[in-house]
């Protein structure tokens, strides 16, 4: 039985492992400034994780099968009740192991979420409602106009469905779009906001996460540094269509945003 | 603290509870089968200490309505219209009616805590009096309990038109953040105290 | 109840209160609600495990009607996830291990004829059980069950308009949590009490088993944080039903207003998380110690570092109430609080790599017999080493960025929690079937059982790592919608057989236990050759635990071959080990 309890807990270590090693199934490709520090140190934690987890399991079927009940008078067990001096080591092991990983990770942490975005990022606000994403851009004026909760008409979509209100100077030269499109290389500023129940902004592509919940306007920052197209996610239940919650991530050169943008403001007119 | 080693024997243990107390407990021993049920003493400490167990969920329960009020009261909202952060508190003027409501749960405490030290020199006497039969003090013995009560029916009741004058004043239960609480703090703290008076009146009727 | 008739009843001694109902339904004695909450917490399992079934199966099949059930809507796959956590969390993994376990054998192991408070005792369980029942019936009212999810979020959970479920049926949901929350602090009550106050002579509290440690220290963190969540649930139902603005901000479902506003959907996940976090523990700390206790039984040696392992408890315990914000890195609370709440919680880790070393250190140079329930423990331990190891990523909140809300954390905490517990139930129940029934499990069965749950649960949960790392969001029914997901669908597949398998293989667990009940091998007093006090006495118990005699404590709990004593065991009430000169 110990033999087989060995042989199980190694295949299972090593079969899982094998299959975080090989990364069959790994993070999507980063393609945000900060995706390669996240991903280096969650490489790191990876490894450090990886050795104890397979030191642990490997001790652990090793023990079974060695320590076993072989029958006999001749086998029997130490009477002891530990050791202190071991237990200190370890203790004082984990803990730095522990608290050192996370010490490590905190610059990328402070730059994440410590530090306001750039004076001269490009500003969208994402709005989340049951079951869709909608975007604004401020225009050359560079101010969100006034919402009106009691304008909102989902079924109208786009500035409808955000209950613009076209009264305010500010919001005739709002952009709203189902589509988010942001210039390569450039910081992207985005307020989060949600009209009925908590969503969340997930855009795996680049390790870029944030809830947006009624009743905050949550600014949050990002850099594209991959034209290409990122699909977004909803990783906050939210009800029925959380699922099919999901959107697109543009990123495109800075001309083309500019191209784009001009676009949209003169459909506008 | 030493490690402990592999070598004691029957004849040379050391003691083996890693170190731990040998003595036996100061209180606790089974000493109560439930053949015949416990003493009275051991009864009486079992019951002060599940209550003073019981006090900590309560405890917790108002700390953590407390703490959502502050939390509430000092917390900005996004108005949408104008995209900005607003503190939106307003307190509720109390009625005036709360203040002498306080006073009349203080009274209450100092009779409970009279009734207390009472019934337990009763308790105390009560051998004596049941041998010499003798009425020490009988006819001057104040009703500190049934005060008690009686107080705290009167907080109750003085509440209850608290609510009334709210009422009366337009703020509901949904009116705003602070009258929600007011509602919910009082209202908890009403059903707590029910419970007491109903405790007393358990307590009264068995003395 | 499923409890009448099994073997060995008559023994009952004295003062025992004869009557179908006074015995079996409304009994006073601890060890009759100890099985009452047993076999409430088995039916819960296996409401909670069906579910999860047909979870597994939409995933993959959305359209295949089954037996029974027919097809299940897209709209039924969230309130199957609701229920089937908040069916596991309460009334399996806070039921069985502590109402369960904790009532029958923690006044036994103290040498206690009862628990403190019979009375408060039974009510307790009744009002565990009206909050199952409460919470089964908020599938039969309009509009099902919730969809909010085990974590309630408002303002999802707290607008009737945000989808179906949101109406009566989550008003039931709060309602069975909050009459669930007021049986467990009863429960919590007494347990504390007779904790301190019914010991045995010579029982000090470092003479404790360390289940009675764990029970202990699992009521005080009970007591602490149920009074939480019934607060947020009644502000919840406020919410919903009087109109107050205490999670809801302004908002619009719809393009409706809902007329609440300047609430705080962040004010919710605190008041619940303050309780969430420590109940993850109430989860798991029983299922601690009573492997601790298992490892050292059938290792046939004293429990490696008993202190520590004390301490650890009690740190964890301690710990558990200022990590609660790691649930919320995401979640729009301050990053400078998400930091703190962050150093916390690698804190909270080392007591937990301390319990494993020592559970480690109890195997080393031990004669470890592999009885079925040796089998769970060594089974909980990789389990729980396994669903550690991703504790550390989920708590740095630079890697939960990624990581939160995806396939990772379901991964993360069946292992340490979920599955580590259930093992935990599993092993007590093969543990002390023989005491509590009179006759011994069959043990072949019993290791049929362990291969099917050890190797299926990796098979299941090992792979919601691969998935969450890969980015797959946690409760969604399909993976079509987003590109990115379609290369997950096989692996989701394979999670859905395995799921099938192990879930199959449950049924040998419920044919042992009934089968056994009745044509079981007869149990001897003491089958394991344990020391602590439960094996002193008849088999079953006799009514009031000890048939009349008081237990005097002379030993520590786990005096196994110690040099020179007669057997390889010396049981608590022995003889003192003499001391030393
Ligand atoms: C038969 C074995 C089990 C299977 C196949 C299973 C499967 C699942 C699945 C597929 C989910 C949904 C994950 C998601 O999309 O978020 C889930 C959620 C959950 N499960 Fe299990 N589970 C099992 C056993 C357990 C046990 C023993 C527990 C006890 C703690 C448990 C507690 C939970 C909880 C708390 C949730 C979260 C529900 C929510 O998101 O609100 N499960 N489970
Ligand atoms: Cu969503
Ligand atoms: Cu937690």
């Amino acid at each position: 039985m110990g033999l087989v309890l060995l042989i199980i807990i190694w295949l299972i270590t090593f079969v899982s492992t094998y299959f975080f090693i090989a990364k069959t199934w790994w993070l999507p490709v980063g393609a945000s400034a900060s995706a390669a520090s996240i991903d280096h140190h969650f490489t790191i934690t990876y490894i450090l994780m990886g050795i104890v987890f397979v030191a642990a399991q490997v001790g652990l079927g090793f023990l079974v099968w060695r320590y076993r009940d072989r029958g006999g008078p001749s086998n029997k067990a130490e009477y002891s009740h530990g050791n202190t001096t071991l237990e200190i080591i370890w203790t004082v092991l984990t803990a730095v192991l522990f608290v050192g990983l996370n010490l490590m990770s905190s610059s990328i942490w402070a730059s994440e979420r410590f530090r306001p975005a750039e004076a001269n990022a490009v500003r969208v606000e994402v709005t989340g409602m049951q079951f869709a994403w909608y975007f604004r851009y401020p225009g050359p004026d560079g101010k969100f106009g006034a919402t009106k909760p009691e304008l909102e008409d989902a079924s109208a979509g786009g500035e409808g469905a955000l209950g613009l209100d076209s009264k305010d100077p500010a919001s005739k030269d709002d952009v709203v779009t189902g589509t988010m499109v942001v210039p390569v290389n450039r910081e992207i500023e985005v307020i989060l906001r949600a009209h009925d129940v908590i969503h969340s902004f997930f855009v795996p592509a680049f390790r870029f996460k944030q809830d947006a919940v009624p009743g905050l306007a949550i600014s949050m920052h990002f850099t594209p540094i991959q034209t290409g197209d990122y699909e977004i996610a909803c990783a906050e239940l939210c009800g029925l269509g959380h699922y099919k919650m999901h959107g697109i991530v543009k990123v495109v050169s800075q001309e083309e945003f500019d191209k784009w943008l001009a676009a949209r403001e003169a459909e506008k007119q | 603290m030493a490690s402990f080693s592999t070598t004691a024997t029957v004849d040379d243990p050391r003691i083996s509870m890693g170190g731990g107390s040998t003595l036996p407990p100061v209180r606790g021993g089974g000493d109560d089968g439930r053949s015949g049920s416990p003493d009275y003493g051991t009864r009486l400490r079992r019951a002060r200490l599940g209550l003073l167990v019981a006090l900590t969920p309560i405890l917790m329960l108002f700390v953590s309505f407390t703490s959502a009020y502050i939390v509430r009261q000092g917390l900005p909202t996004l108005d949408p219209r104008t995209n900005t952060l607003v503190r939106d508190w307003i307190p509720v003027k109390l009625p005036r009616l709360l203040f002498v409501n306080t006073c009349v749960l203080l009274l209450s405490s100092v009779g409970m805590e009279l009734a207390r030290r009472q019934i337990r020199r009763e308790a105390a006497l009560a051998p004596a009096a049941s041998v010499s039969a003798a009425s020490t003090g009988e006819e001057k013995k104040i009703p500190w309990l049934a005060m008690t009560v009686v107080l705290g029916l009167l907080f109750l009741t003085g509440q209850w038109m608290a609510w009334r004058q709210l009422a009366a004043l337009g703020y509901y239960v949904s009116t705003s953040p602070s009258s929600s609480f007011i509602y919910l703090l009082t209202g908890t703290h009403a059903i707590h105290l029910m419970g007491g008076v109903l405790a007393l009146l358990v307590a009264g009727a068995a003395s | 109840m499923a409890t009448h008739g099994f073997a060995g009843q008559e023994t009952h001694a004295h003062a025992a209160p004869q009557g179908f109902i006074r015995k079996w339904i409304f009994s006073l004695d601890h060890k009759i609600i100890g099985l009452q909450y047993y076999f409430l917490a088995l039916a819960a399992v296996f409401v909670g495990m069906f579910l999860s079934l047909l979870m597994r199966i939409h995933m993959i099949w959305p359209t295949v009607a089954l037996p029974l059930v027919g097809e299940i809507k897209p709209e039924a796959y969230l309130s199957l996830v609701t229920m089937h956590g908040t069916i596991m969390v309460f009334f399996v993994l806070t039921t069985a291990p502590q109402g369960g376990f904790g009532n029958y054998f923690l006044p036994i192991q103290i040498g206690a004829p009862d628990m403190a408070f019979p009375v408060l005792n039974m009510l307790s369980f009744w009002t565990t059980f009206l909050g199952f029942i409460v919470m089964l019936a908020a599938f039969f009212v309009t509009g099902g069950a919730p969809l909010h999810g085990w974590t309630g979020y408002a303002p999802l959970s707290a607008l009737p308009s945000a989808g179906p479920g949101e109406g009566l049926g989550a008003d039931l949901w709060i309602i069975s949590i909050a009459i669930f929350c007021i049986g467990a602090l009863m429960g919590a009550l007494n347990f504390i009490t007779t904790t301190l106050d019914m010991r045995a002579k010579g029982m000090s509290m470092m003479r404790m088993p360390l289940t009675c440690w764990a029970w202990f220290i699992t009521a005080i963190l009970g007591l602490l944080a149920f009074g939480v969540l019934l607060s947020g649930g009644i502000l919840l139902l406020m919410d919903r039903n009087l109109g107050t603005s205490f999670f809801v901000p302004l908002v619009t479902v719809n393009g409706q207003l809902t007329g609440h506003k300047g609430g705080s959907p962040l004010l919710w996940q605190h008041l619940f998380w303050f309780f969430g976090h420590p109940e993850v523990y109430i989860a798991i700390l029983p299922a601690m110690g009573l492997c601790s206790q298992l490892l050292s039984v059938f290792s046939r040696k004293p429990i490696f570092g008993y202190k520590a392992m004390v301490y650890a408890m009690l740190s964890i315990g301690f710990l558990g109430f200022m990590v609660w914000g790691h649930h919320m890195f995401m979640s729009g609370m301050s990053p400078y609080t998400a930091f703190a709440f962050s150093i916390m919680t690698m804190a909270i880790g080392v007591p937990s790599a301390i319990k494993t070393f020592n559970w480690l250190g109890t195997l080393v140079r031990g004669k470890i017999r592999f009885s079925s329930p040796m089998l769970f423990a060594i089974g909980f331990v990789s389990l729980f080493v396994s669903g550690g190891i991703s504790g550390p990523f989920l708590a740095q909140p630079v890697l939960d960025i990624p990581l939160h809300d995806t396939a990772f954390v379901p991964a993360h905490f069946h292992l340490i929690m979920g599955v580590a517990s259930i093992f935990g139930i599993f092993a007590a129940t093969y543990y002390w079937f023989p005491k509590m029934f009179g006759r011994m499990m069959n043990e072949s069965l019993a290791r049929w059982h362990f291969w099917f749950s050890f190797i299926g649960t990796y098979c299941i949960f090992m792979p919601m790592h691969y998935l969450g790392m890969a980015a797959q969001p946690r409760r969604y029914s399909q993976f079509t919608e987003l590109q990115y997901l379609a290369h997950l669908i096989p692996l989701n597949k394979f999670i859905t057989y395995a799921a099938i398998v192990t879930i199959a293989g449950q049924l040998i667990f419920v044919a042992n236990l009934f089968w056994s009940m009745f044509k079981g091998k007869k149990a001897s007093d003491n089958p394991w050759e344990a020391t602590t006090l439960e094996w002193t006495t008849a088999t079953p118990p006799p009514h009031d635990n000890f048939g009349g005699r008081t237990p005097v404590v002379h030993n520590g709990p786990y005096e196994y071959s110690v040099p020179g004593a007669p057997r390889d065991f010396v049981m608590q009430s022995d003889p003192a080990i003499k001391a030393a000169h």
